[in-house]
């Protein structure tokens, strides 16, 4: 028997969860706030989202971004589908320095990423711009999207693959009408999980990014540099309630299917 | 037959760490041994393909490590060297002290509660990284909403941006979901009935907790600080906006280098020196990760 939360399990916990959230609940309470200060309460006002949506730099970043992200999401997740299939299954030679090339691009700092792509780029001749952040934002995303397919495919049972193949189906055909949708959820958390790491990405867009494609975070971080902005408040708001809507959706959808299991 | 199958699914993922990763490196360090210059690209020598053999070879003979020794002459790199490794140990030592607790009050939660509070955990790792730190400059600043409310207490202001401690307070405050993941990973599959057993012997649940729950749960304090140690020693975003001036990290060494001083040869120098100091880390790392998957 498991004993209960005792009160210091409790408090470490709220404590933990505040200094969490405190940043971001401010940082959110101060994008409708009527004053210029951070500190002053000038009363509620929606100004700066609306300063926000005359900013023309500001939503083309936003339009970057987010091709940036679809993309190289994509494709990280294609890819990381075939890796993950890889070392779940494979027995291949090389398996071992594959499994840490990938887990490498995990942990190596941003720089040293950034700085590697961008070295890449210019000795191929590639123009810097919205095609070289993409591929770097797939190689950067390309080790999550594994790990998190990794993950499910260990547990499916690949008797019912088996069973597709020994009534004729050839494996590729038998991977994707039985497999895939198996595991689907999990590709579609990989996916999702690649998207938000391109939309977040400040340190390798600056090193592989051209004049012609400043992403979102290349623009906030300029805006900065120069002092706090109520505007980028107002853009950090939007971000965040996208976010959070639906990475809750996601959960309650997961619970739900969760228990219609349990009761079926 | 399926061997074969799975085998032909790690071609193109392969080739893709070998064009994307593999090979940027070798041009990271072929740079490290070149000279800036004032050309495009800003660095010497290049390979001139028309002359054939005889440009590589004059290639490799103009290749020198005259960068890393302008580097060691510098103290500079040095400062910047050691304070990135401290400031990611004293982050990754405060970071197992505050993720603990929060850890394993998670894996004592009801398995209903256990879930939504790993998801609150989780939540604001989502949000954007950049715009987390840049909140703190707005609690931080000599008249931020920290320093108001300590007056409204009638107690002094503290003034730590720009200083190494707001550094530690960003590094911890962006990597903790990394440290109470792991931690809980392993808390929450512990055996309950090891505690027991020892309860029943009579031992008390502080010295229960000590001698079984806390050895067991050390590979995922391991897994956590290496999960937090090696991105935070290359870390920019966080000693750029809450260090200010004064905090020297190699991370933002190589930014500078590279984009204000466009001294490329000595950003990618400064990168083949803390790639080699994070080589031992990273390799403990995949060999936790290997445990933990197998």
């Amino acid at each position: 028997m498991r004993k209960g939360p005792s009160a210091f399990n409790i408090a470490s916990i709220i404590l933990g969860l505040v200094f969490l959230y405190a940043p971001i609940v401010i940082l959110v309470a101060y994008s409708f706030n009527a004053s210029r200060l951070v500190t002053v309460w000038g009363g509620f006002s929606t100004r700066w989202y609306v300063a926000l949506f005359q900013d023309a730099q500001m939503l083309d970043a936003v339009w970057v971004t987010l091709r940036v992200g679809v993309l190289s999401a994509t494709f990280a997740t294609i890819l990381g589908t075939l890796a993950a299939v890889a070392l779940v299954r494979g027995g291949f030679r090389g398996r071992t320095l594959f499994a840490g090339g990938l887990y490498a691009t995990l942990v190596m700092p941003e720089v040293i990423l950034g700085l590697s792509l961008l070295l890449l780029f210019v000795s191929a001749g590639l123009p810097r711009g919205f095609w070289t952040v993409t591929l770097s934002h797939t190689t950067l995303t390309l080790a999550y999207a594994t790990v998190v397919i990794q993950a499910r495919l260990r547990t499916f049972d690949r008797r019912l693959e088996e069973a597709a193949q020994d009534l004729g189906c050839p494996p590729w055909k038998a991977f994707v009408l039985v497999t895939l949708p198996v595991i689907a959820p999990a590709v579609a958390a990989a996916w999702m999980l690649a998207f938000t790491l391109s939309l977040d990405d400040l340190v390798i867009a600056s090193f592989t990014s051209g004049p012609d494609a400043t992403t979102l975070p290349m623009r906030l971080y300029s805006q900065v540099r120069l002092g706090v902005d109520p505007k980028i408040n107002a853009v950090s708001t939007i971000l965040i309630g996208l976010v959070a809507t639906g990475v809750i959706a996601a959960y309650l959808i997961q619970q739900r299917a969760a228990r219609r299991a349990t009761l079926g | 037959m399926k061997r074969r199958g799975s085998g032909l699914a790690a071609i193109l993922p392969l080739l893709w760490l070998a064009v994307f990763f593999a090979l940027p490196f070798m041009l990271v360090a072929k740079l490290s041994l070149s000279d800036t210059a004032l050309a495009i690209p800003p660095y010497l020598p290049q390979i001139d393909w028309n002359r054939g053999l005889k440009g590589l070879q004059a290639f490799f003979a103009a290749l020198d490590n005259e960068t890393y020794a302008r580097l060691a002459r510098d103290r500079l790199y040095l400062d910047a060297y050691l304070s990135s490794l401290r400031l990611a140990a004293i982050g990754t030592g405060l970071l197992l002290l505050i993720g603990y607790p929060i850890a394993y009050g998670i894996s004592r939660c009801p398995p209903t509660l256990r879930l939504a509070v790993v998801m609150a955990v989780i939540l604001p790792f989502w949000t954007s990284f950049l715009i987390r730190i840049y909140a703190w400059i707005a609690i931080l600043k000599p008249a931020g909403v920290l320093n108001t409310a300590l007056h409204a207490l009638g107690l002094p202001g503290i003034d730590i941006l720009n200083t190494e401690t707001a550094v530690v307070l960003g590094l911890v405050y962006a990597y903790l979901p990394f440290m109470v993941l792991p931690l809980y990973a392993i808390l929450e599959r512990q055996d309950e009935r090891l505690i027991e057993a020892a309860q029943d012997l009579g031992s008390t649940p502080l010295s229960a907790f000590w001698r079984i729950t806390f050895p067991l749960s050390l590979p995922g304090a391991a897994a956590g600080a290496l999960l937090c140690f090696i991105p935070m020693a290359g870390e920019f975003v966080i000693p750029d906006l809450l260090g200010g001036s004064e905090t020297l990290m190699l991370g933002k060494v190589i930014w500078t280098e590279f984009f204000a001083n466009r001294d490329w040869p000595a950003a990618a120098a400064v990168a083949i020196v803390l790639l080699a100091t994070l080589v031992i880390p990273i390799l403990l790392f995949e060999r936790q990760q290997k445990k933990v998957l197998s």
